[in-house]
Order: structure tokens, then C-alpha cells, then sequence
């Protein structure tokens, strides 16, 4: 019919980023030993308790590989990922002092994305700390936020400078032998973020970080930790697009964050990887591994994200609320578009009396496309008067995409409160026809309803960020309705 | 204004419309009249440009212009404008920002300037007060949780901010009670203009005692057989469908 047709037309639409720069890489051959692991270590000058760190990483990764351990419970669905066809290790050959020596292609790429660096420094607030595959290439603001004594830059830099650091808080959150995927990005992680925010300092810009995945075959493993001292808060936003690629590329990053007494971590994520083409070729592995420890009395960690790209999201940002009256926040919006599947959740471990925390999940599904909202929410037998409130809602464009909810809810304290509600919809014809009768285009009208659909989720991101997400949900949707 | 000749229109494949003949001019208002199933809300869909609805033969001039070869939403810009007979919900969007979208996007095709939120909130005021409708209605999401009643005085709502040509109201009485007929009937007669013309579209006679037609048509078995003035629908009210079956049967016969 006509209608299902204009859907589909609405639905195809291909990835505005696609394109490869060519800049000159130092990488290593394919696959995955200890020999890697030194080398990529070694590469990286680090101290001896790192590779011993990435050793033990590695050797339970191995054991998981060889037991064919990979995680097979998501709700997804793709072809064997051959690790050893894997490159662990690039980083642009030349060793950069300053903005004006960056190699003029990576600064046309970032015009091309609309990530100017030097018009981001000028602009109100935001401090960039630029991964360009997995070498930090450019970090600005960092002596301004160092006065205030907050330490933020690339991984391999605070390991030089703050081992101890490090030393005490990596892996605190997410231990390497949390999952294959954390046991993997442990061993071969290359760069990454690192943010210290000390006693009683407010954060008074945006943190960010924008991630690229570059040279062909080379998997992206990042690792950020962020440290929040008593009484601190900081805001760090995440945001990412890739060039079109056909193979497909594994991103297996870590995130931990920590926040002690009365701190305050708020989390933003925009993810718009290369999702892979109408038929579903190429596009992104995300398998991503986040998770905060609200670690002091009254704490508070908020995620919050925005997940538009990626062939496949595998993904929940989760909060361990130890601390008494802590509380965790979880903002989603996913959307899936052509085959693109996402199964994407949090975790609210509630440990500490009086923690709270409130789930809030927008699925979007065009195209072919498959999300899938997995949550728990679990009180523990300690934490009383716990609770928790969790929303989960799915939206469906078009008659061949699909929607799942998973909350799982394990509450061994009957001091605990619950809520939880869901519901599905779906953009009907009569919908389009009546927003056409009114003047407004099917785009408009799909966009107009997406946008109703993700207020709640939207008001929490920072204020440039929520435009940028708006515009990326209506640029991700063209071609969805017609 | 609208010159439709000769319609056949058919929806899944069955044949609704068998031959629609009527003009209408600026400045007048025609009820189209007659028994459930005889095409009347086809005939109002079609216009509105619906997929679901097949052009089979014939031809349709809005202000000398093939509305039939424009899309729905250019018909709507053009100034066509449907009231639905089962006005759609749209969850999570506020009538104030649906509104805007449309006008906006009306005014766009039209040359003019958009409006901003803070202009169209004032435009939106003066229309809300011409038609004397609740202020609240603005704020609310989309006939998400609209009472019948609420929902086809949202549509009038809308008729008066959208400003339309042609406006076709479908069976915009059924499920009002008496005050509320007679609030979108006021509603209506105010913006009743030399300038626009109006098709109402309705089962009973009732709306027609607050709206004066200029010109009633009776459709039966998707043909008009029968037109006249307003005192026709008095007619029917009276005597029923019954007579014009009966008409028609001996016609054919």
C-alpha cells in the first residue's frame, strides 16, 4: 500500500557523516596476545602496576574467550566477532604541543561535523578533550580548571602525572572480571578520559569529550573515570559520530565514575556512531560498559542519554548507590532506525538506607529497527525505606519494527517503594493524515511527536546538548513517515 | 471556489461515490445531507485528500487549481481545512505547539514571516476570544484524553487560528450535547465570511437550526438527488429519508 511505502521512504535515509579521513596511523597487525598487551603498554610508557593491571585483564578475557563466555543473554542478534582479526593499537604518528599543529585534515573533519575545535574554545563554556581514534590529540581548558585544582584530560596523561590516582580508583567500579567485554577493554584500552573534580569544587563548565573511531579495522576501546570529591559536582558530556565504514567496528569502552560524600556527577551521552546502511551493513558495535558507585552519603550520579547511531547498542549506564540517602538517575532516549538494534537499560543497585532513584526510558523503533529497555532495580536487604520509580516508554514507526521492555525488580526489603509504569504507541496513518490536514508535513509531524515523546527525557541534558539531540533525532528519523 | 464534476470515488476497492456534481461558491455555506453509507464523509475525506480514498474518474478545481494533484498538506496551506468527524489523538504534543507547527508552516507557504512563540501565543489569543473557547484547551496534549465533546470544539478551535478557505465540517454535531452545539455553532456563524465558504456535512437537521445553509444536498447511494434551500433540510428533518429512497426507487424504476 501507499501508506506502508511512505513510511519507508520516511525510514531510509543514510548517515550524514559517512565519509574517511586520511590520516597516517601507527598501528599494529591484527590480533590480540600478551605481546599486544606489553606493546600497547609499553607504547603508552606506563608504570608497571598498568601492564600488570592489563595482564590480569587480558588472561581473564582469554579464559572467557576460550569458554566462549561472550555475553549471549541482549536481545540482539549479529555474526561472531573474530578478535583476533582485530587492531588494538593506532594513534596518529605525529606528536602534537598545540592546536596549530593539529594536522589540518582531523580539524576540516571536525568542520564537517560541526565540532570546530577553536570555535568550541571560544564558545561559551565547554572545555574539549578531542579522542581522535585512541590517542588524545587536543585537550584545551585544561590550565583554567587546573587552578581550581581539577585535574581533566586523557587517561594516558593522569597516568603519568597521578598514578595514585589511578592506582586507587581504577577498575574500582567496573572490575575487569565484570563482564568479557570490561575484561577486554581492561587489557587493550588506549586512551580515554580523566576528570578529578576536588573537596568542595563546582565544575564551572560543561565537561566534553568527543569520540571518533578512524582507521579501518581498529577497534575503539576508551576508558574514562571520574572522580568526584566530597561536596564536588561536575557535568561531563560524552558525544560521537564515525565515518562510513562497511565492516563492522567493535567499541567496547569502560566508564566508572565515583562520587563521595554530597557529590554530584551528571553524565551526558550523545551517541550517533555510524549505524550501518539501509540493509543493515556495517555500522558500530557498541558494547559499552558504565556504571557509577555513589559511593558518600548523599551523593548523586545522573546518566543521561541520547542513543541514535550504532549497528548495535549494548548498553546500561547503572548506579550502585552505597551511600545512605544517595540517590541515581537514568534518562534514555533510544531510537532505532533501518536494522539497527539496541538493547539498553540501567542498573539501580540499592544498597544504602534512604537511596533513591528514578528511571526514565524512551524507545523509539523505525525501519526494521529493534529496541529492547533491560532493567534492574534491585534493594537489598539493608537498604530501607529504598525507592525507586521507573517510566518505560516505546514508540513505533511503521508495522516492521519492534519494541521490548525487560524490568526485572528483585526488592528483598519491605521498607522498599516501587513504581513502575510502561506503555507502547505507535504513529498511525490517521495521525499522519490528521497533522497533513493541518498543514504540517509528515517530517514535521513525525518530528513533533518524537520530540513530545523525549520532553522528559531532553530537559535533563544541558541546554546546547538537548538542541544538538533534538536536531540528531529529527536528522536520524528523515525518512522514517511520509 | 470549489467545482467538483462529475466525482467517482471508491475506498478498498468498492465504489462510493458514483458520479458528485456541486459547485460552490465564496461567501456561501452548503449542508450535504443523507442516510449513513451514502458517501458523505467520503466525500469530505476525498477533499481533504485522504490515502485511503481512490480517485476513480472526474475532477475537482479549488479556486481554478487541480486540488486533486496536491497533497494533503499543500490542500491544507491552500486553505482546505477538514473538521473531523473522530478528531486523532496525539499523545505527548501540546495543542499550543501543533498549532504553531501548522500556522507556521501555513504562513510559510503563503510568503509571510513565521511567528515566534511569543506572537503566535498573542494571534492565539484574539482567535481564542472571536470563538469564545476555553483558553485551556491550548495547553492540553492533543485530544489526548478529550471528552467527544472537547475534541469537536478543539476542531472549530482550530478552524478559526488556521483561517481556512474552505472549511468542511464532518459531522461536527454528533456526540454535542445541546450547549455545546450551540457554542460551535456560534462558533462557526462568527467565522462565517463573505469571503470563505463552508460544506457541513451532517446526518441530522440540527446544526442546521444554528447554522443557515445557503444550499442543502441530499446524498443517497453516493449520488446528490436531490438540492435546494435550507427549508429542504426542514424537509427531511419532517419527513425522514424515507421519501427521497422512495424517489430515487421511482426514478430508476
Amino acid at each position: 500500500m501507499a501508506k506502508a511505502k511512505e513510511i519507508q521512504e520516511l525510514t531510509d535515509r543514510e548517515y550524514q557523516y559517512g565519509f574517511v579521513s586520511d590520516i597516517e596511523s601507527d598501528s599494529i597487525p591484527p590480533g590480540l596476545n600478551e605481546d599486544v598487551i606489553r606493546f600497547i603498554s609499553e607504547k603508552k610508557n606506563e608504570p608497571s602496576f598498568m601492564l600488570e593491571w592489563r595482564l590480569q585483564a587480558y588472561r581473564h578475557w582469554a579464559k572467557l574467550a576460550a569458554a566462549d563466555a561472550e555475553p549471549k543473554w541482549a536481545n540482539i542478534h549479529y555474526d561472531l566477532i573474530d578478535y583476533q582479526a582485530i587492531r588494538y593499537y593506532s594513534s596518529p604518528k605525529k606528536k602534537l604541543g598545540s592546536l596549530a599543529e593539529v594536522d589540518p585534515e582531523l580539524l576540516a573533519m571536525y568542520e564537517k561535523l560541526g565540532v570546530p575545535l577553536q570555535e568550541r574554545e571560544i564558545l561559551a563554556g565547554v572545555a574539549v578533550d578531542a579522542v581522535f581514534d585512541s590517542v588524545s590529540v587536543a585537550t584545551t581548558f585544561k590550565d583554567k580548571l587546573a587552578e581550581m585544582g581539577i585535574i581533566f584530560g586523557s587517561f594516558s596523561e593522569a597516568v603519568q602525572n597521578h598514578p595514585d590516582l589511578i592506582k586507587k580508583y581504577l577498575g574500582s567500579v567496573v572490575p575487569y572480571t565484570d563482564n568479557f567485554f570490561a575484561a577486554l577493554n581492561a587489557a587493550v584500552f588506549s586512551d580515554g578520559s580523566f576528570c578529578y573534580v576536588p573537596k568542595g569544587v563546582r565544575c564551572p563548565m560543561e565537561l566534553s569529550t568527543y569520540f571518533r573511531i578512524n582507521a579501518a579495522e581498529t577497534g575503539q576501546f576508551e576508558r574514562t573515570l571520574i572522580i568526584a570529591e566530597e561536596g564536588s559536582y561536575v557535568s561531563y558530556l560524552e558525544g560521537c559520530t564515525a565515518p562510513m565504514r562497511d565492516e563492522n567496528q567493535l567499541h567496547a569502552a569502560v566508564v566508572e565514575l565515583i562520587a563521595l560524600d554530597n557529590a554530584e556527577i551528571k553524565y551526558s551521552t550523545i551517541q550517533n556512531w555510524y549505524p550501518g546502511d539501509k540493509k543493515g551493513r556495517g555500522g558500530i558495535y557498541n558494547f559499552v560498559t558504565k556504571r557509577g558507585k555513589c559511593a558518600g552519603r548523599g551523593s548523586k550520579i545522573s546518566w543521561t542519554q541520547v542513543e541514535t547511531g550504532s549497528a548495535i547498542t549494548w548498553k546500561y549506564p547503572s548506579c550502585i548507590l552505597v551511600g545512605d540517602d544517595s540517590i541515581g538517575e537514568f534518562y534514555s532516549v533510544a531510537l532505532t532506525n533501518n536494522y539497527q538494534q539496541a538493547d539498553t537499560g540501567t542498573k539501580m543497585i540499592h544498597i544504602g538506607k534512604n537511596t533513591r532513584s528514578t528511571i526514565i526510558s524512551k524507545g523509539i523503533s523505525a525501519g526494521h529497527g529493534n529496541n529492547t529497555y533491560r532493567g534492574l532495580v534491585q534493594i537489598q536487604p539493608q537498604a530501607n525505606n529504598a525507592r525507586n520509580y521507573s517510566q518505560c516508554d516505546s514508540l513505533l514507526l511503521g508495522d516492521k519494527c519492534g519494541a521490548h521492555t525487560f524490568p526485572y525488580i528483585d526488592v528483598r526489603n519491605n521498607t522498599g517503594v516501587m513504581e513502575h509504569e510502561a506503555s507502547t504507541s505507535k504513529i498511525s496513518e490517521d495521525q499522519l493524515f490528521y497533522c497533513k490536514q493541518r498543514g504540517i508535513s509528515a517530517e514535521s509531524a513525525v518530528n513533533l511527536i518524537v520530540s513530545g515523546f523525549c520532553k522528559e527525557v531532553f530537559k535533563k541534558l544541558p541546554m546546547e546538548f538537548a538542541v544538538e539531540a533534538q536536531k540528531l533525532l529529527n536528522v536520524s528519523l528523515e525518512g522514517s513517515v511520509g | 471556489m470549489l467545482e467538483i464534476k462529475n466525482l467517482h470515488v471508491a475506498v478498498d476497492g468498492k465504489k462510493i461515490l458514483h458520479g458528485i456534481n456541486l459547485s460552490v461558491q465564496t461567501g456561501e455555506v452548503h449542508a450535504i445531507m443523507g442516510p449513513n453509507g451514502s458517501g458523505k464523509s467520503t466525500l469530505a475525506q476525498v477533499l481533504a485528500g485522504h490515502p485511503s480514498y481512490e480517485v476513480l474518474e472526474g475532477e475537482v478545481l479549488y479556486e481554478g487549481k487541480n486540488l486533486l494533484e496536491m497533497i494533503p498538506e499543500v490542500r491544507a496551506r491552500e486553505g482546505v481545512f477538514l473538521a473531523f468527524q473522530y478528531p486523532v489523538e496525539i499523545p505527548g504534543v501540546m495543542n499550543f505547539h501543533f498549532l504553531k507547527a501548522a500556522v507556521n508552516e501555513i504562513r510559510q507557504h503563503r510568503g509571510l514571516e513565521e511567528l515566534d512563540a511569543m506572537e503566535f501565543s498573542r494571534f492565539l489569543d484574539e482567535k481564542i476570544q472571536l470563538v469564545e473557547m476555553d483558553p485551556t484547551l491550548m495547553n492540553r496534549r492533543l485530544n489526548e484524553g478529550f471528552s467527544g465533546g472537547e475534541k469537536k470544539r478543539n476542531e472549530i478551535l482550530q478552524m478559526a487560528v488556521l483561517d481556512p478557505k474552505l472549511a468542511i465540517l464532518d459531522e461536527t454535531d454528533s456526540g454535542l450535547d445541546i450547549d455545546a452545539l450551540k457554542t460551535v455553532a456560534a462558533a462557526v456563524n462568527k467565522l462565517r465570511r463573505p469571503d470563505n465558504a463552508m460544506l457541513i456535512v451532517t446526518h441530522y437537521q440540527r446544526l442546521l437550526n444554528y447554522i443557515t445553509p445557503d444550499f442543502v444536498h441530499v446524498l443517497f447511494n453516493g449520488r446528490i438527488v436531490k438540492s435546494g434551500g435550507k427549508e429542504l433540510a426542514h424537509e427531511l428533518e419532517a419527513k425522514g429519508y424515507d421519501w427521497i429512497k422512495e424517489e430515487v426507487g421511482a426514478a430508476s424504476a
